[in-house]
């Protein structure tokens, strides 16, 4: 008889145990209750999967063993951003989102994980101060996804259709947007259209944004900092047009810049979006991205139809003392399902977490300081990369942490470049080559905090042997 | 130590079970009670957390003030009113938070029903967080990505066995987020066939989760809900009397909510077939029939599974989640990209896809949780995983024995019939008799160290409801205390129900008031500026 194994996961696999409760049930075997399940539709075969590997140890050597197969970005310099961004993660962001009660915790309730909705609420206090705003929902998956959401957060408060983005935007985020705004074919589809770019700097150029504004457009949305990098220049100028037009302005942004950069309530944006993973993700592959999306106060339309959930302070029998609670959460798709605003489900609420802690412990401070250097820093990658004969930097010279390095003049593909430079140990920019053919063979650089001038030095030196 | 650990065993059991009859194991309990005030409120104006790097001289000297580079225009002018304070004052500040949040690893979440709260491992993490998966830029060339990239295949090769279906993704951030990948995926199945918009109508049911309706209708369908029979079955007749040449398919749980397992669930994937539709099957509560049934083998043409539930990902106090969505053939051109692909050695992104919806998120996904399903599906093994389930609905309907023992509890629909993994129980009796509804008995649950229950998605169509659902995870005794603390908040919701509806006593605050504040715009504050500027302003 094969001998019953008692998995360490699985308390009741004791066979006593399970005696014992089928007993109590009166039942002999488990089948007996899976007779709810009619013959013809039972699974009669065993899953073709392998067999287990039972001790921790050994699980552990054969997925570390997968695992060596990568090579990550500590034991390569890596210059790619493009959308998930290497900062530095504090060691207390980690100790804090690791311990077993935040990692653990699902959708308990208000009293029992009063901690949780705390941070969150701390979360979204900490993120309006950066974006000054006031309105701040619990994020969802990542910067695409939230555009596309602000898109049709912005449709429903206008009763328009169709949303202007800049032609430079991300064609990832794009995609995803498109996806939530449907194909043409649905008649409930928002109509997305690019307005053109200054060839000379990136930004939006104001005369086609003029051009494509009229009494249809629900929203303009524009980046700061682009996707190629460059800070948008006419960021008030667009906001002004946009309301002019009776559009809204949605700005998408990426919040580590706000120690420095003027924020999307100073600039007159009524919604704002990005993703929090430079505050505190590690990368992940990508898994670290979660997107935001906050908005003013002033008009209630606006929490109304926001598509995310949304806290608030609560006062409880004690003097003094706060409670968290959900906001009108009836017009979420918990509440209303197909009549809901878009839907909810589980989102990323550790990263939210993590993004707290990320914000308390850098400070105004801090977020001045990590600005300065990744400008800095970056403006200095981009002097010395481009002295390099056959590399040009294009777009404005106004970039954060980003900037776009050209290589025709070389007469190397991106590639080409990359795979060579992958050879010294380096992670190169992401290759536009596809996205922007109007920009030739160039590639998007990032230089951060996270690298210093003698990493810079190392990434000039290797794409000169590359190029020479 | 004896020789003889099967009697060991249940001798515990017996002494388990005489605490529970005679209320024993109640905890007395009482939650870590810091009065931890908001993290604004602690700020010291020039201390801070932490210092970052600065540039270096050579570098300031070679670029100059770095302000410089910004557009006058767009210059902050006033810093952010973040918190300044110093690290461990701020580490203390959030493992306080921490310490106030029950979280699963510390409590016991049988009660939280649809979100199958199970044992997430420690090496998992251990694994995930290792720079090997923790750094990775999802741009890097495909040839440094080799280890996650066969993990995600191969955990893509595992689930497609578990559920029949063919082809895979792991783009989607989350349960909902599959399901809507489902809504767009029909969408371009009926696009590619010419059958767009007329063919623009989904058919649910009212026990399949929100998500299930609302992603429909996010993707531009018109969204039917059907509702249950008198069993509690979705009425069958009202779903063929649903369909139409305007049919494009159906988005459906089963079990559903209720627990219940719908026996008929292939005649009503003909029906919809029949019309012309297409059938997707919500699995994100897949842990009762793990190797048991499987969502192609009832004509489904579509299905997701949620990583974070079936597959062991800890929920992180709600993500970052993965959900697997997992078609036929006939879906599988309209995957979103990249899929992950092998030609036998390598593995490798596959962008080339013309017929793909695009993308639904950035990058690859939430890979973490790939990892770890990978892990744990490594660890279980084809006979683990079905021996997960015969645990789970066990457990289920050992609960449901000692739970339909407590007076005032009732379980609708499906006389007769047992439950698979999870039930939805009415409380209605106990308010009938006592005025206690099920949102107290939640508040009062908590007060014996046990997380509150999930009650139910909206709208109630089950009065006062409840919603356990007991996963593999749980012993013997976690299930008779469970059941012990609801036996014990009805008891004293007939003997002393103001004890039940003054509750929580030992939490870490007291009772909620003004309610109303979450409704008002004039009193809703989503952030402390705008409490400070709604709240405080007027008092």
């Amino acid at each position: 008889m094969k001998k019953p194994f008692v998995h360490p996961y699985i308390p009741n696999s004791v066979p006593a145990t399970k005696q014992a409760m089928l007993r109590e049930i009166g039942l002999n075997d488990v089948e007996e209750i899976y007779a709810e399940i009619p013959e013809r539709l039972r699974f009669k075969g065993r899953l073709d999967i392998p067999e287990p590997i039972l001790a921790e140890r050994d699980l552990e050597r054969h997925v570390k063993g997968l695992l060596d197969k990568n090579t990550s970005c500590e034991e390569f310099l890596n210059f790619c951003g493009a959308g998930c961004w290497q900062h530095y993660v504090p060691a207390v962001v980690d100790e804090v989102i690791n311990r077993a009660e935040f990692l653990s915790a699902y959708c308990g309730g208000d009293y029992s994980d009063l901690g949780k909705y705390q941070a969150r609420f701390e979360f979204n206090s900490q993120l309006g101060e950066l974006l000054d705003l006031d309105g701040v929902a619990n994020p969802i998956y990542d910067w695409g996804d939230v555009a596309g959401r602000s898109f049709r957060m912005a449709s429903r408060i206008t009763g328009r259709k169709r949303v202007l983005y800049p032609r430079t935007m991300s064609p990832m985020r794009l995609a995803e947007a498109r996806t939530l705004c449907q194909p043409e074919i649905m008649p409930t589809h928002i109509k997305l259209e690019a307005v053109d770019y200054d060839p000379a700097t990136g930004c939006i150029d104001p005369a086609d944004l003029r051009r494509k504004l009229g009494a249809d457009v629900a929203a303009v949305y524009f980046e700061n900092p682009g996707y190629l990098g460059f800070i948008e220049a006419n960021a008030a100028e667009i906001v002004q047009a946009a309301h002019a037009a009776g559009a809204l302005a949605i700005n998408g942004v990426d919040p580590i810049t706000l120690g420095v950069l003027a924020p999307p309530g100073a600039i007159g944006a009524d919604i704002a979006c990005g993703d929090i993973q430079p505050l505190g993700m590690h990368m992940h592959a990508g898994g670290g991205c979660s997107g935001f999306i906050a908005f003013r106060d002033d008009d209630p339309i606006f929490a109304q139809e926001c598509p995310l959930e949304l806290y608030t302070l609560l006062e409880t029998v004690v003097p003094g003392e706060y409670a968290i609670g959900e906001a009108i959460a009836e017009r979420t798709s918990y509440g209303l399902r197909d009549q809901g605003k878009d839907w909810v489900g589980t989102a990323s609420g550790l990263w939210t977490i993590a993004a707290a802690v990320y914000m308390t412990v850098m400070g105004p401070q801090g977020f001045k300081e990590v600005g300065e250097t990744c400008i800095a820093r970056s403006h200095y990658a981009a002097d010395r990369l481009g002295q390099i004969p056959g590399v040009a930097i294009k777009l404005s010279p106004a970039f954060f942490k980003e900037f776009v390095v050209n290589f025709d003049g070389a007469g190397k593909t991106v590639a080409e470049v990359n795979k060579k430079l992958l050879a010294k140990g380096i992670f190169g920019g992401k290759d536009l080559s596809a996205e922007f053919p109007e920009l030739g063979q160039s590639a998007l650089y990032c230089v951060t905090e996270y690298y210093d001038q003698a990493d810079v030095d190392e990434l000039a030196s290797a794409l000169k042997e590359v190029l020479a | 130590m004896s020789d003889h650990p099967e009697n060991d065993t249940a001798a515990k059991l017996e002494r388990l079970a005489t605490l529970c009859r005679d209320g024993g194991v109640l905890r007395d309990y009482h939650a870590p009670r810091w009065n931890e005030p908001l993290i604004m409120e602690q700020s010291v104006p020039g201390e801070r957390g932490i210092c970052v790097p600065l540039a270096e001289p050579e570098v300031t000297d070679a670029v100059g003030d770095p302000h410089a580079f910004i557009p006058a225009g767009l210059r902050r002018t006033e810093a952010p009113a973040l918190p300044e304070i110093a690290q461990h004052q701020a580490l203390r500040h959030y493992l306080r938070l921490s310490q106030q949040t029950l979280g699963m690893d510390l409590g016991s979440d049988i009660g939280e029903g649809t979100c199958t709260m199970k044992y997430s491992p420690k090496l998992h993490e251990e694994l995930i967080r290792s720079h090997k998966a923790a750094d990775l830029h999802p741009l890097q060339d495909e040839d440094t990505l080799q280890g996650l990239l066969e993990i995600v295949y191969n955990c893509g090769e595992y689930l497609k066995a578990i559920s029949g279906m063919e082809a895979i993704t792991l783009q989607p951030g989350g349960g909902s987020h599959a399901v809507y990948t489902n809504a767009c995926a029909m969408r371009a199945y009926f696009a590619d066939k010419g059958e767009l918009p007329h063919r623009n109508e989904m058919i649910t049911t009212i026990f399949s989760h929100p998500c299930d309706a609302a992603t429909p209708a996010v993707a531009g369908f018109k969204v039917i809900t059907v509702m249950p029979d008198a069993n509690g079955y979705p009425d069958l007749e009202a779903v063929k009397a649903a369909v139409s040449e305007r049919t494009a398919g159906c988005m459906i749980t089963n079990p559903e909510d209720t627990g219940i397992y719908n026996p008929r669930i292939d005649e009503y994937v003909e029906v919809i077939h029949d019309a012309g539709g297409l059938c997707f099957t919500d699995q994100a509560n897949a842990n009762g029939i793990l190797g048991i049934a499987r969502a192609r083998d009832a004509g489904f043409d579509a299905c997701h599974f949620n990583l974070h539930k079936t597959f062991s990902s800890p929920h992180g106090c709600e993500g970052p989640a993965t959900g697997a969505y997992l078609v036929a053939d006939k879906l599988a051109p309209f995957l979103p990209v990249p899929l992950v692909g092998c030609d036998g050695t390598r593995y490798f992104l596959d962008y080339d896809r013309p017929l793909s919806i695009g993308r639904v998120r950035g990058f690859l996904g939430n890979w973490m949780g790939v990892i770890r399903a990978y892990a744990w599906i490594r660890n279980m093994g084809p006979d683990g995983l079905r021996e997960v389930a015969e645990i789970s609905v066990l457990n289920n309907n050992y609960l449901d024995r000692l739970l339909l023992g407590i007076r005032g509890v009732s379980r609708p629909y499906a006389e007769g019939h047992r439950r698979l993994d999870q039930v939805r129980y009415s409380l209605e009796q106990l308010k009938e008799d006592t005025g206690v509804g099920t949102e107290a008995i939640r508040d009062r649950m908590i007060d014996f160290g046990i997380q509150s229950y999930w009650m139910s998605h909206h709208p109630w169509v089950v009065p006062e409801p409840f919603t356990p659902e007991p996963c593999e995870t749980y012993s013997k005794a976690d299930l008779d205390e469970w059941a012990a603390v609801i036996k014990k908040a009805s008891d004293e919701a007939y003997e002393t129900p103001d004890t039940v509806t003054s509750a929580p006593h030992s939490q870490p605050i007291g009772q909620m008031r003004r309610l109303e504040a979450l409704e008002d715009p004039k009193e809703w504050a989503f952030t402390w500026r705008a409490y400070q500027r709604k709240i405080k302003a007027r008092s």
